[in-house]
């Protein structure tokens, strides 16, 4: 249950193509991100596999069976909205219910996934009021509760995280986590923050407009990423992408480094700069160095506190094995 | 504006606002319920004088104000019930996208702007009438006998020109109340496996339920006071068959100029309208709360 096989599925509105025929699978039990920029089509992606949107050409299949004209509620998956969609005149009980309602089931079978998904999801001790009486991330948890009673195929999230402040973001996307890890099921995710992307997923999708960039795992787009745009993607803060005179010494046309890549002294060093803006986090600090002769500014990671004020010189020093280079048509080589 | 200073100033200036509307209220009420306790015929004015609640029992004992009470209720019911469910269908048609749907809108609200009296003739004179109306033409092609309406049906005939003339205004509310409508909810219900009669059922009239409270109330407010139309189409009969009480009280103070019995008629619509409102608020008013 829950393999997900996208066969050269494109979408245009009009003569506007969103999405140019792509292929991708979609392992059982894996916990898959999109990511993006806005405006990718990654929200359209995934409206396509609920069957929300009708493709312009192209088959998609849901355990080998040619799902592409099935209508959404027979495909067996399930979505959690952005906007959570709860509808706001029934309870939270009958917000669940819902879908088991509108496929018949019978009311004992229907109470015994209600309990369980409430007892799964903490819902209990609200389960008969209203969302609108609900704090955000309550809302998001009954969104996905009424998610996992239909024991679907496949969870398909689309941005739910992103109307959450940042502290519960963080819880949410440990709970999230944890879910796929107890119920094993194929989960698709949306998003434009990559942190999300990079903390969740099992594999990332890099898009971009409609184009899939790269697919792997977080750490393989980490350490090698295809292209100078998944490179400046993946990675917070983004990798320093320096081109010119420098990036030649290396035999490339452009090359990156990550600011957590670069050692940085007062003494002595590679590229000489001074420091600009410097943000201290207390675990990590970020320097903004400028006038080094590269680029406008480098950005630089240094672990724990580091005395440097703005206007001081600096000297850099990028590690010399984790330095990517990338030829004249953005493309990653070794 | 919450400044002890600022507050009071604000109370004097909309003082005299506020005076003029009470006086403009207060005056006409007091009026009508003085002359109401006055036997007062303009035929006899110079036997005036207080007759306690003759008037009332006078008015109330005629056997055309039960009928009229009947009447005022079926009329403010039928439209209501006309208006609320073809608003909706309207409003859930024009909701799709279309082409021309500027225009179509447009010429769906267009007989709200059309004055009363002029749509009543219209539909007196144009639609109705046996000999050269519209549908005695067409009764005529299908080989049918033209139909009466205005004697043969004439409370039917005047729900009929009055839903059309308020169907716009409900048809406009439900439609903003539907555009409000959040997509995702309707798109979490198809994915829920929400046919689309469930969908209508469960999300989107649900929703409606707060516009559908505000359209019962507003027109129920103006529906107990229809006169125009019945002016004009029937004179409130055959008999009292299409009188309702605004009609009535006119007939008694201004047909058979009797002003202390049309003012009593008056208080007695006061209450009238004053326990449906009560009836209303009780039936649906919790819906105005969310």
């Amino acid at each position: 249950m829950g393999r997900i096989t996208l066969d050269k599925v494109a979408k245009r509105f009009g003569d506007v193509e969103v999405i140019p025929p792509l292929d991708l699978t979609i392992e059982e039990g894996e916990f898959v991100v999109f990511v993006g920029p806005s405006g990718c089509g990654k929200s359209t992606l995934l409206r396509l596999i609920a069957g929300l949107e009708d493709v312009s050409g192209g088959q998609i299949r849901i355990d080998g069976k040619d799902a592409t004209l099935t209508p959404p509620a027979k495909r067996g998956l399930a979505m959690v909205f952005q906007s959570y969609a709860l509808y706001p005149h029934m309870s939270v009980r009958k917000n669940i219910a819902f879908p088991l309602k509108m496929a018949g089931m019978d009311q004992a079978e229907q109470d015994r996934r209600i309990d369980n998904a409430a007892k799964i999801l903490n819902l209990t001790d609200y389960i008969d009021r209203k969302p609108g009486q609900l704090s955000g991330g309550q809302r998001q948890r009954v969104a996905i509760g009424r998610a996992i009673v239909r024991e679907p195929a496949a969870f398909l999230f689309d941005e739910p995280l992103s109307n959450l402040d940042a502290a519960l973001r963080v819880g949410m996307r440990l709970e999230i986590t944890e879910l796929h890890s107890r119920l094993k099921t194929t989960m698709i995710y949306v998003t434009h923050d990559q942190v999300e992307a990079m903390t969740m997923a099992d594999k990332i999708v890099v898009l971009r407009a409609g184009h899939i960039e790269q697919v792997g795992s977080p750490l393989e787009l980490y350490r090698s990423p295809r292209n100078l745009f998944v490179a400046g993607f993946i990675g917070s803060p983004k990798m320093n992408l320096i081109a010119g005179a420098e990036a030649k010494k290396h035999g490339a046309a452009t090359i990156g480094i990550r600011p957590e890549h670069i050692n940085v002294s007062k003494t002595e060093g590679a590229w000489k700069g001074r420091v600009g803006v410097s943000e201290h986090l207390g675990s990590d600090t970020f320097f903004y160095v400028h006038d080094t002769g590269l680029v406008d500014d480098i950005t630089v990671r240094v672990p724990g506190e580091f005395d440097l004020k703005s206007g001081d010189t600096v000297y850099l020093t990028p590690e010399a094995d984790k330095i990517h280079r990338f030829d004249d048509k953005g493309l990653r080589f070794e | 504006m919450s400044t002890q200073h600022s507050r009071s100033a604000a109370k004097l200036m909309i003082a005299p606002a506020t005076f003029l509307l009470f006086v403009w209220m207060l005056v006409p009420l007091v009026m009508t319920i003085y002359y109401s306790f006055q036997r007062y015929r303009l035929l006899t004015p110079d036997r005036r004088g207080f007759i306690g609640f003759d008037n009332y029992v006078n008015f109330i004992d005629n056997p055309a104000f039960w009928s009229s009470m009947g009447n005022t209720l079926l009329l403010v019911g039928g439209v209501l019930v006309i208006t609320i469910v073809f608003g909706i269908l309207f409003a859930l048609l024009l909701d799709m996208p279309m082409f021309g749907q500027g225009i179509v809108r447009i010429l769906v609200i267009a007989p709200f702007f059309v004055m009363p009296t002029v749509s009543a003739l219209v539909w007196k004179n144009f639609f109705m009438n046996p000999v050269n109306g519209l549908f005695a033409f067409a009764a005529k092609a299908l080989g049918l006998q033209p139909y009466d309406f205005l004697s043969q049906a004439p409370l039917a005939s005047i729900i009929g020109i009055v839903s059309w003339q308020w169907l716009p205004f409900a048809t406009l509310i439900l439609l903003t109340a539907i555009q409000s409508l959040d997509s995702e909810q309707l798109e979490a219900a198809e994915m829920d496996g929400a046919p689309a009669l469930s969908r209508f059922f469960y999300i989107k009239l649900p929703h409606l339920s707060r516009a559908i409270t505000v359209v019962i109330l507003i027109q129920t407010i103006f529906l107990l006071s229809v006169f125009a139309e019945i002016l004009v189409t029937t004179n409130g009969g055959p008999g009292t068959a299409s009188t309702n009480l605004t009609y009535l009280v006119y007939a008694k103070s201004l047909l058979s100029f009797d002003v202390g019995a049309g003012s009593a008629g008056g208080v007695i619509a006061i209450i009238l309208a004053n326990i449906v409102a009560i009836f209303l608020m009780r039936a649906i008013g919790k819906n105005l709360d969310s």
